[in-house]
């Protein structure tokens, strides 16, 4: 790791100030899950970690309006036990269970995940396939606009992701298709039936150019909500990522088998 | 047995430094003034160095020196060797590429160290590490072990043609070829056997400390074998002299082989120490274990298995190329060699065996001994064959072995081995009852109602055990004697101290060889303290490797003891004023046989050391020590039965039995050995579903970090059924045969049998990633 210094705000206004001081050199920390690793790869080099724990307005689970809202600086394993979470969106609470290991969940956090869009994340997937709008500290995005392909998000410079909502929907299904080494996704699918009755599916870990939506799926599950819907479809392996752990067209495949699971478990 | 003697189950003694935390790790270990090391490592394959220049590292804070190859050349500071001279079919010797611990103008793999770079910090010597730039000249690569020896490759060493460092063979070649004149049928199979990456938890780490004032050296150090490391350092690199340097290989988190080896590290830090007057300590973070732990397996065969009418076999041709990586390391010649083609005949009567290992040099990290060191690849090719022939035979696997079982002993291989004792059947026959092989069809018909595709897999493996005989293996080409030393030292008090020359990195050496006092003496083992892993302490020892430490360290340990329990008999027959003849010694007393005169154990202990009644003439003290040498390798052999469920939509394997029979001759604690083969399962699971060390054409390792390698986890193995039946080894004093490497080595034909019949394939190779077996099972439908 190169030598950095340590920031601790206890506000958003504090953490821009200090974000916009850095000059574009200092590095947001959230659960630290994802940046810590790469520090310590030497592959990222902030001057300062501006450290979003104690900032008090990420924080917090609350259900208004017919939405859920959860703080950017909720952990996963928060996510994964919290009661309002598991009333409305029990699927989501169940995803959050299902990341890394029991230290990366209790640090980790889904503003930390959201913001760093990794191809493999599973928040995304989610948020996708509910129709979630990202919440910063000086606007609202809805997902679809937000996750702009690998490792990018409309995120502007010192834009900070302060939460996520979504209406809860009547169904969901996660399935999770691990990569052998990273227990990352390989093949990560949401299906969502969302409560005007369309249907949302959130795929990822499979396409090329980071989290996305199968739109053709979400047309044949909306008519008919079974996993039958999806035998005719096929996913193209040219828009599927392919490496070591498996080729692009071994994910093509992968994705409609998982959807199908996502389905199955959804109707649960 | 004794409650805490031979065959209890006694906790391990060690665990509780271990379980909290309180461990003492090379990384532990601090003296003062201490400074750190980074070493500058080739990003490159194959290169020329163009040049060095560390003027911006030497401005940058905390920097204290950089060294490189050219100053470790006028030191005169040796390349690193291998131990064991393997000779060419040709007579000619194997051709070692000269490897400087600084690389001299020339770097062959990724990874492979230039330069090293002391600061007074960690950081500041990875930062300065950076700031020290290299120009080089790329070169092309090969990574490959069969194409490293075709036309045109691109040459690694001057001194190799072809890239081939030998080309040996063992067995009889006209036996053989007569064998395959007139069969009734030839099973032809091509194997590949992955190369993996050690992965101890603890990674490897060096603390060197030149004391100028006594012109004395200390190392601490990841070692599996201090003593080696001491004569190595000392003979052949002229690091320091023998008796001037102190190997210390405190708390060791595992090793697999990967520490027997005595790396450049090491010795670079010992010189450096010297030259920069500061003891240098080197921690490997993960990736650099990755990049430069010695790899395993990497085997490429074609082989051949001639039957009769009956469906007897008539004789086996193997041809293999073993990938050696870049360079040789301390026993990567005789891996391949005589670790592999020796088991060729693994349980069975093979009248004629005839195998040609050609080792080649490419462009990635040396390949040595890990876990199993040449017995997995030879079981994997000799249990995979002996499958595929049943299946092409119509047969079940299990009579196609049983009609071909050895079963009487001793029995001669023709290929060097003599096996002592065995009982083949008996292991097959309890694995396949617990695995209830009877009811499998009926369990394939239902996951089949599942659409899950169910197969059945069986391997019996025979391994060698206990290296070595020295005699024999000096024959051979190794460089060293293979006995093992141990010294019992009882206090007047009665406790006893062992020193071995066994290491432990993870065995439970301080539990197992503390019964095997206690089953001696009848003391308990708290009183039993084992001491090793210092060249100071102990008298000498040869190390811990090949599951050596029962059938080799304990035999030397029980040796000593026959001396110490002899002397302590005249005592006490002597203050008895009994028969020597007459004295027994158990339960921690001392006493006349069939009368009830004793005296404690420790009274006689304190007698022999107060002199003040001694028979006479003898010397007081009670202290003995032993170097033992064994007569024959052991052969821990047995049957493992696999049992998976293959996913067709996916290709995911799943182990949904996993059922372990072996033979590992008398057993000191169970839980212990029950611990081994766990481990050594997990591991031979993980080579054959998850691990494969990767390199890309330009040699970058693609494997690098746990994002990319795939370690076994828990939930990837089912809950192991293991048992073990017993046949004394007849060749050493306690009846061990060694139980640490057998799991690694029994279990990966067993899984790849039972999912080429799940998926009704047998053209798949490790790791049977689900990707793999999805187009497996495509291919076929
Ligand atoms: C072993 C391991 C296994 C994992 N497995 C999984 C898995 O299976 N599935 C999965 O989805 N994830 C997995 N992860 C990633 C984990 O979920 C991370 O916690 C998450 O991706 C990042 O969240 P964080 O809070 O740790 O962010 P950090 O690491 O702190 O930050 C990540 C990036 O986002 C930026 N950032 C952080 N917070 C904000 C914010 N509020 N606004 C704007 N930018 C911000 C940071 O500057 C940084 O660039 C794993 C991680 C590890 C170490």
């Amino acid at each position: 790791m190169y030598e950095t210094s340590y920031q601790r705000p206890t506000s958003i206004d504090e953490a821009v100030k200090l974000l916009g001081d850095s000059d574009g050199e200092g590095k947001l920390m959230s659960g630290g899950m994802t940046l810590i690793p790469t520090m310590k790869a030497r592959l990222a080099m902030p001057t300062s970690l501006i450290d979003l724990r104690h900032v008090a307005e990420l924080k917090g689970i609350s259900f208004e309006n017919g939405r859920l809202k959860i703080g950017g600086g909720t952990t996963h394993a928060e996510i994964k036990a919290d009661a309002t979470v598991k009333q409305h969106a029990p699927t989501l609470s169940y995803l959050a269970g299902l990341i890394g290991d029991p230290a990366v969940r209790h640090m980790g956090t889904i503003g930390g995940s959201v913001a760093n869009h990794d191809p493999a994340a599973d928040y995304p997937a989610a948020l996708l396939a509910m129709g979630a709008t990202i919440h910063t500290n000086t606007r609202e995005v809805v997902a679809d606009d937000f996750f702009t392909g690998m490792f990018e998000t409309a995120l502007e410079e010192n834009e900070i992701v302060t939460a996520v909502s979504f209406e809860p929907p009547q169904a969901a299904g996660w399935e999770k298709f691990r990569n052998p080494a990273s227990r990352y996704a390989m093949a990560g699918v949401f299906v969502a039936k969302r409560a005007d009755g369309s249907v949302g599916v959130g795929v990822t870990g499979a396409g090329n150019a980071g989290v996305f939506r199968w739109k053709e799926a979400e047309s044949a599950l909306g008519s008919n909500f079974d996993g039958s819907a999806l035998d005719g479809l096929s996913l193209s392996a040219n828009d599927m990522m392919g490496d070591m752990h498996g080729s692009a067209g071994y994910r093509a495949n992968l994705v409609k088998v998982v959807t199908k699971r996502a389905v199955a478990s959804a109707k649960r | 047995m004794g409650v805490e003697g031979i065959g209890a189950k006694v906790l391990r003694k060690e665990d509780r430094r271990f379980i909290t935390g309180q461990g003492r790790y090379t990384d532990d270990m601090s003296v003062p003034g201490m400074k750190y090391a980074a070493f500058v490592r080739s990003p490159h394959a194959h290169a020329k160095i163009t040049s060095i220049d560390a003027s911006a590292a030497r401005e940058m804070p905390g920097f204290i020196e950089f060294l490189d190859g050219q100053q470790l050349k006028a030191d005169g500071i040796g390349n690193i060797i291998c131990g064991w001279a393997v000779t060419s079919k040709d007579g000619s010797p194997m051709k070692m590429g000269a490897y400087p611990a600084l690389a001299d103008g020339i770097v062959r793999y990724v990874g492979q160290p230039i330069g090293i770079v002391i600061a007074e910090t960690q950081a500041q010597a990875r930062d300065a590490a950076e700031g020290v730039m290299i120009e080089y000249e790329e070169l092309p690569v090969v990574v490959n072990g069969p194409d490293a020896m075709k036309a045109g490759a691109p040459q690694l060493h001057p001194e190799a043609e072809n890239n081939i460092c030998f080309d040996w063979e063992l067995g009889d070649a006209d036996a053989t070829a007569k064998a395959f004149e007139n069969p009734a049928k030839v099973i032809k199979l091509d194997i590949v056997n992955n190369r993996l990456s050690p992965n101890p938890i603890e990674p490897r780490a060096a603390l060197g400390h030149y004391n100028s004032a006594e012109d004395h050296y200390t190392c601490y150090t990841t070692s599996q074998n201090p003593h080696v490391a001491r004569l190595v350092m000392s003979a052949f690199y002229n690091v320091a002299p023998e008796h001037k340097l102190r190997v210390i290989a405190p708390d060791v988190g595992g090793g697999f082989g990967a520490k027997i080896y005595i790396y450049p590290e090491e010795i670079v830090c010992l010189w450096a120490s010297k030259r920069t007057h500061v003891p240098v300590k080197w921690t490997s973070d993960r990736t650099e274990a990755f990049l430069t732990d010695a790899h395993g397996r990497d085997h490429v065969s074609d082989v051949e298995m001639a039957l009769d009418a009956n469906n007897k076999i008539l004789g086996l041709r193997v041809n293999t190329v073993a990938n050696l990586g870049a360079y040789m390391s301390l026993f990567s010649s005789a891996t391949p060699t005589y670790l592999y083609a020796t088991l060729l005949s693994g349980q069975y009567n093979i009248p004629a065996i005839y195998a040609n290992v050609k080792g080649v040099y490419t462009n990635t990290a040396p390949v040595d001994a890990y876990r199993g060191a040449g017995r997995p690849e030879a079981t994997y090719v000799i249990e995979r064959t002996m499958e595929t022939a049943a299946r092409e035979l119509g047969m079940s696997p299990a009579e196609f072995r049983r009609i071909n079982f050895i079963r009487e002993f001793p029995h001669q291989t023709p290929v060097i081995m003599n096996y002592d004792t065995g009982d083949f059947e008996a292991t097959m026959e309890a694995a396949m009852k617990t695995a209830d092989v009877a009811g499998f069809e009926g369990r394939r018909q239902e996951a089949k109602s599942r659409g899950k595709l169910r197969g059945l897999g069986m391997s019996c493996y025979i391994e060698a055990c206990g290296i070595a005989p020295s005699k024999a293996v000096g024959s051979l080409g190794a460089g060293v004697g293979l006995w093992e030393s141990a010294e019992v030292r009882v206090n007047p008090v009665g406790t006893i101290e062992i020193l071995t020359g066994s290491h432990s990195h993870g065995q439970g050496h301080e539990t197992t060889f503390a019964q095997v006092v206690s089953q001696r003496f009848g003391v308990p083992v708290d009183n039993v303290q084992i001491v090793h892993g210092d060249t100071d302490k102990v008298q000498f020892g040869m190390g811990t490797y090949g599951s050596r430490s029962g059938a080799v360290g304990c035999s030397a340990i029980s040796k000593a003891l026959d001396k110490v329990e002899a002397k302590a008999k005249k005592i006490g027959a002597h203050l008895l004023e009994a028969d020597e003849g007459d004295i027994v010694i158990e339960n921690g007393e001392v006493k006349v046989a069939g009368t009830d005169k004793k005296l404690a154990w420790h009274e006689v202990c304190l007698g022999a050391y107060t002199g003040h009644n001694l028979p006479d003439g003898m010397e007081p003290g009670l202290k003995e020590g032993a170097f033992y040498d064994p007569q024959n390798f052991t052969f821990p052999a047995g049957c493992y039965i696999c049992e998976v469920e293959v996913d067709p939509d996916t290709g995911v394997t799943e182990i949904v039995q996993f059922v372990a029979a072996d033979d590992f001759g008398n057993i000191i604690n169970p839980m212990i050995v029950e611990g081994q083969v766990h481990g050594g399962l997990a591991q031979g699971i993980g080579q054959a579903l998850l691990e494969g060390v990767n390199y890309d054409e330009t040699g970058q390792l693609v494997t690098a970090s746990y994002m990319d390698y795939a370690m076994p986890r828990a939930w990837d193995l089912p809950m192991f059924k293991v048992e073990t039946l017993v046949t004394p080894c007849t060749t050493n004093p306690l009846g061990l045969k060694g139980c640490g490497e057998a799991g690694a080595i029994g279990s990966p034909p067993a899984v790849m049998n039972a999912i080429t019949d799940a998926i009704g394939n047998n053209d798949l190779t490790m790791p049977a990633t689900p990707e793999k077996v999805w187009n497996a099972i495509n291919a076929v439908n």
